[in-house]
């Protein structure tokens, strides 16, 4: 476990000191304080709007850091050589991937504490100006449920870290990119793949788009912002299997990950 | 006692092409034994399959066949790499941590703890006199610094065995007279040394045994002083006041003959004369030596000609 945890925390300063991260978070930031503009705009619909903006905010920046961090982060140890002297100490080739995704959750997690944080302020900010039309710091202002959709954000942002994990234990940084965009852009099309059955009778087009809905990630229940903004009911149930899902789903790219990783030549 | 290390046919091939892969054998059935203590130099030239053979060693590349041990027990193992240092060919490291950072790091990955992982960690740095720039990140490090940083980190666990691919690369003469003793302290610390170079000079300062690689086969392996290519050959003789009596008679013998002037001539003698027999007869003569010295194969001539060997007998194949 020591060195997991050791690995994970150098991961974890690398990332800190990653000028491209600041300007990432503070770009969510100023986005997010933004909105409250915006907010101003469209009478009456304001809080709703800045919820709404800020949930957007924090899930594209959030794929942004895990994209981006998440590529680099094997494929540079292996072009770059510095996995020679990493591997000759007492560190398994499990131990280096298991490492490396428990940083990059860490930095994940920090970032998104970070935009959260400056969402909550904006929204308390509005509510102490009495821009709301009850003044004071009104629950429905400050809506713990967002924590919730936040929370999801941050499951469906592990498992595309985990994605982004996985092919750049193989492929090149780029290459890792698209395919990682491509597997989260079809993962949240990928309800769409089930209903296929109806607009074609050809069995092998019907394969491969089963095969395609098991072997993808769905990403579409992980997303409650419309819910949660609308203040709707969000089953708990739901709400775990969705969790259990993610945990699952990124498991299984942690084996396939180290699986690839352990029988590569570092040349 | 089990061999500190040990190979047996360890043989590699690396995939070339870019569409239709072939197998290039980089190396080739390589057997060898280091013991606990030795300095062993692993010689080779450019492209002899030295750094594949670390790598095998490292667990970075996998062999195509053959075995590799470390203390009797497989590549990889954990309780081996504990008692492990290994110097990378082109050490790079973390360019965003400090030195300092680095060996603390790498400290806490064999198990040091608190003020035990910083005192190691500087301790090292201080062994290869790395200063104040230690606080400074590796980014800014030149590459025989960085080098430096190289050897430290190998040797943050006081390894038994410690395995150095070109450990005098990029060094200036003070770091590699550095490095030097830091082999000898090594070895005199009990622990074995494995180093690959194509600098023989180290090799030869160095190393109570070695092993020559070309082409990724073995050509030859034992202690230097022992090697029969090393044996003296001749002796460089030159004498002053030469009369014509005694040149005829330096010719009958000599390989080589060459006149330098006022009377001096260079002479090369084969080694069935002994130097004792040479200054009598020079005496005898009315001459007098001004130097007497033995002809020795070099390791440069010794690569040179193993070298070519091996290259003649890949082109018979
Ligand atoms: N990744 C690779 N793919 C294909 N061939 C390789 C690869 N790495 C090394 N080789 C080939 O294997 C042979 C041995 O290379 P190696 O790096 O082990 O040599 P070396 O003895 O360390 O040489 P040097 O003194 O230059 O460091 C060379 O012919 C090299 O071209
Ligand atoms: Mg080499």
């Amino acid at each position: 476990m020591r060195p997991i945890a050791l690995i994970a925390v150098n991961v974890f300063r690398e990332s800190v000191r990653d000028k491209v991260l600041y300007n990432l978070v503070l770009f969510a930031v100023a986005l997010i304080g933004a909105s409250y503009v915006i907010g101003q705009l469209t009478a009456g619909q304001d809080i709703k709007i800045i919820k709404d903006l800020g949930l957007a905010a924090i899930s594209l920046f959030g794929l942004f850091i895990a994209v981006f961090i998440g590529i680099g982060l094997v494929s540079k140890e292996v072009e770059k050589q510095s996995v020679y002297a990493l591997l000759a100490k007492p560190v398994t080739r499990t131990d280096i991937v298991l490492g490396k995704y428990a940083g990059l959750i860490l930095t994940l997690a920090v970032n998104l504490a970070v935009m959260t944080v400056a969402l909550y302020a904006v929204l308390a900010v509005m509510a102490w100006m009495g821009m709301h039309p009850t003044p004071g710091l009104d629950p429905a202002t400050l809506d713990p449920g967002l924590l919730t959709a936040i929370a999801l954000i941050f499951v469906e942002l592990a498992v595309v870290t985990a994605i982004a994990l996985f092919f750049s234990t193989f492929s090149t940084p780029m290459l890792s990119a698209a395919l990682t965009f491509a597997f989260f852009i079809a993962g949240r099309f990928s309800t769409d793949l089930d209903h296929f059955n109806t607009v074609t009778d050809s069995r092998a087009a019907l394969w491969l788009t089963t095969g395609l809905y098991w072997v993808l990630p769905n990403f579409g229940p992980f997303d409650v912002r419309a819910e949660v903004v609308h203040g709707q009911p969000l089953p708990t149930g739901e709400i775990l299997m969705t969790v259990l899902y993610g945990v699952l789903y990124t498991s299984a790219l942690l084996v396939a990950a180290t699986f690839v990783f352990s029988r590569r030549d570092f040349k | 006692m089990a061999a500190a290390l040990a190979t047996d046919d360890l043989t590699k091939d690396y995939r070339v092409g870019f569409w239709r892969t072939r197998p290039y054998r980089a190396l080739d059935a390589l057997t060898l034994q280091v013991q606990p203590g030795e300095v062993f130099g692993f010689l080779g030239p450019n492209g002899a399959g030295k750094t594949t053979t670390l790598k095998i060693l490292m667990g970075l590349v996998f062999p195509t066949s053959g075995r590799a041990e470390m203390f009797g027990r497989p590549v990889g193992d954990l309780h081996v790499k504990r008692r492990l240092g290994y110097l990378p060919e082109q050490p790079y490291f973390y360019d965003y941590l400090t030195a300092e950072e680095l060996l603390i790091y790498f400290a806490g990955l064999f198990g040091y703890r608190g003020a035990d992982r910083r005192a190691r960690a500087s301790a090292v740095l201080d062994e290869v006199e790395i200063g104040a720039e230690r606080r400074r990140p590796l980014r800014t490090f030149s590459k025989g610094m960085l080098q430096r940083v190289g050897i430290a980190q190998a040797l943050v666990n006081d390894p038994e065995l410690v395995i150095l691919d070109e450990p005098m690369s990029g060094l200036d003469p003070l770091g590699r007279r550095a490095v030097r003793a830091l082999i000898l302290a090594l070895r005199d610390r009990g622990s074995t040394v494995f180093f690959s170079s194509h600098v023989l000079s180290d090799a030869e300062a160095l190393c109570s045994r070695v092993a020559i690689l070309a082409r990724g086969r073995l050509v030859t392996e034992g202690r230097l002083a022992e090697m029969l290519e090393f044996q003296v050959r001749g002796w460089d003789v030159v004498v002053a006041g030469v009369t014509p009596a005694l040149q005829a008679a330096l010719a009958a013998r000599a390989t080589r003959m060459t006149a330098i002037g006022d009377g001096r001539c260079a002479v090369e003698l084969p080694s069935m004369y002994s130097p004792e027999t040479i200054a009598a007869d020079v005496a005898s003569a009315g001459a007098s030596i001004v130097s007497i010295n033995p002809i020795r194969a070099t390791l440069e001539d010794l690569f040179v000609q193993q070298v070519a060997d091996a290259a003649r007998q890949v082109e018979r194949r």
